[in-house]
């Protein structure tokens, strides 16, 4: 404690709100991060089957699924949390604090998480999928027993990737009332110059990503042959 | 070779006029064009081409990982463009396949990756797991089950896929280079096991290959294919002993070193200098029914030395294949008896120097 009143004045004195700031962003991100990572999987697996060379070519879906995304990676995330504003607000009613900010968070961050999961799936070897195929095995079958699952190790890999960008994004919605370790470092860091406030937030954020990436390693590890 | 009756033998294979275009930004590129072949029950049918020549796209039109695009193509008479769904995926369960680059999936371990071609097939697990012991006792690796194919050798890894392809009991195994990736020894221990399994499982084997010594080893028939067309296509043996093709020719060059004598002339060798009344000969093998004792017979009968240079004789079929570069020494008119006597034996004779 002596350290933190000494070194971080101004965090001492607002402890309870910096861990209640720290505790939304873990919800944002997890939250989050569970909800993109499904969103993200499906779309990348409809990319890699409906591809020209894939399982289900189908050049419309594709056509379509591969424009959104890259619509909406080519918008700014901080222009894209504002302008969501009115569509959060009727879907949950409320566009600030950590319930408004998952909404535009998983919009901001399931295109780019798309693209990841989709490199990951791209990284199966097409003799795999091939000698699934001679087997007789059926299209959903192969998704599941083969691109998923012989892709895990890289699938953990680009979501470590996706998780670590998804930080980032929770602290720019701190700016349009996102709540999280953003909007403290915003409102007492920057906003009133209290500089500590400001240097505990990134101690903590990096210490956060370095466990992420810690616990991502192991599971590397663990998953591959 | 175990002798197949083609007259009686069914068909497995039939292919007619078989056609596929590959066509990209409005461009067309022809892969196979106007293939006929039919594979009989119990074959073992080399297709050689080299690489490029359409022999990958013909075999995946077997099994429909192709479309072809004319002709026709029945795998025991059911023809495979008018399969789907379902009925598609029933077949590729009775055809095995095998690949160059084997296409084990890393995340499961031996007996994991022979599973997987029972999991739709077999629906207890004990079940499972005890044809997969079989399986992997088939092809000398039940000691290997709980291994991840990265720590496997690729003959090792060869021979799960082997275990693979033939859990669901197919009758037809279609092997796609499936040795090229392997060293000469694996290679052969491979070809013996699928020329062991080909005898005790009655297995009928299509095997793609650009490697005419994989033909020489274990095919009773072979077609080759170039540009997308069977150039030349016949018995192992007859295709050894009187290629017609440019390309077979080459390709069965590439097996024998009987070539080598004209290197030795242009060369001037010591070894291919005659003295008068020397004739240099090269004899080969061109028809099955050769077993006697011919160069002894030759010197014994006809009074002349016959001096062996080099030789290069192998067994197709039971019947010796290749031939020898002899220098025939002796009385001109005994040395024309000997060669007269030889031809009619069927042996075919060129004279290189005299």
């Amino acid at each position: 404690m002596n350290i933190l009143t000494q070194w971080f004045p101004n965090v001492a004195n607002r402890l309870p709100e910096f861990i209640d700031s720290f505790v939304q962003t873990v919800i944002m991100v997890a939250v989050t991060g569970v909800i993109s990572f499904i969103l993200a999987t499906l779309i990348a697996v409809t990319l890699t089957l409906t591809e020209p060379a894939g399982l289900k070519p189908n050049a419309v879906v594709f056509n379509i699924v591969d424009k959104l995304i890259n619509l909406f990676r080519s918008i700014p995330f901080i222009i894209l949390a504002a302008a969501l504003v009115p569509v959060t607000r009727a879907l949950v009613g409320t566009a600030i604090g950590t319930k408004g900010a998952i909404f535009p968070l998983i919009i901001g961050i399931t295109p780019f998480f798309s693209r990841q999961i989709q490199s990951a799936l791209a990284g199966v070897d097409v003799g795999l999928v091939e000698a699934a195929e001679s087997m007789g095995m059926s299209v959903t079958k192969i998704v599941y027993r083969v691109y998923l699952r012989e892709a895990i190790p890289s699938i953990i890999r680009v979501s470590v990737i996706a998780i670590v960008s998804l930080v980032g994004l929770t602290a720019i919605v701190g700016i349009v009332g996102g709540g999280g370790l953003g909007d403290f470092a915003i409102r007492y860091g920057y906003q009133r110059y209290m500089l500590d406030a400001t240097y505990a937030t990134v101690i903590v954020l990096v210490v956060f990503i370095g466990i992420i990436e810690f616990i991502g390693r192991q599971l590397v590890e663990i998953t591959e042959h | 070779m175990p002798n197949v009756n083609e007259n009686t033998a069914p068909v497995a294979v039939a292919i007619r006029e078989l056609k596929k275009v590959y066509r990209s930004d409005g461009e067309e590129k022809v892969a196979l064009h106007d293939v006929s072949l039919d594979i009989a029950e119990g074959d073992i049918y080399g297709i050689i081409g080299l690489s490029g020549a359409g022999k990958s796209t013909l075999v995946r039109c077997i099994n429909g990982l192709e479309r072809y695009d004319g002709g026709s193509l029945t795998v025991h008479g059911r023809e495979i463009a008018n399969l789907r769904g379902n009925d598609l995926r029933a077949l590729r369960r009775k055809i095995g396949m095998i690949f160059q680059s084997f296409n084990l999936m890393p995340s499961r371990t031996v007996a994991g990756n022979v599973e997987l071609a029972l999991l739709d097939s077999v629906n207890s697990k004990s079940e499972r797991k005890h044809e997969v012991e079989k399986l992997l006792e088939l092809v000398g690796l039940a000691d290997k089950a709980d291994a991840y194919p990265s720590e496997l050798s690729g003959g090792q890894k060869q021979r799960v896929a082997i275990a693979r392809a033939l859990a669901n009991k197919p009758d037809i195994l279609l092997s796609d280079e499936a040795t090229s990736a392997l060293d000469p020894n694996t290679t052969k221990s491979i070809l013996k096991l699928l020329r062991n399994l080909h005898d005790t499982l009655g297995l009928t084997i299509i095997v793609i290959t650009h490697q005419m010594s994989v033909i020489k080893q274990i095919c009773n028939k072979v077609a080759v294919i170039d540009h997308g067309t069977i150039v030349e296509e016949g018995h192992v043996f007859d295709i050894f002993a009187n290629p017609k093709a440019a390309l077979t020719q080459s390709f069965v060059a590439t097996t024998s070193n009987l070539g080598k004598i004209h290197d030795l002339l242009d060369e001037h060798s010591p070894l291919v200098q005659l003295e008068p009344g020397q004739v240099l000969l090269r004899m080969k093998y061109i028809s099955k029914e050769v077993s006697e004792a011919l160069v002894s017979h030759i010197s014994r009968t006809f009074g002349i030395d016959v001096n062996i240079i080099f030789g290069d004789i192998d067994v197709i079929d039971n019947a010796p294949l290749g031939g020898l570069v002899v220098i025939l020494d002796g009385a001109a008119d005994r040395i024309t008896a000997a060669v007269d006597y030889l031809k009619d034996r069927n042996i075919g004779i060129e004279v290189l120097a005299q």
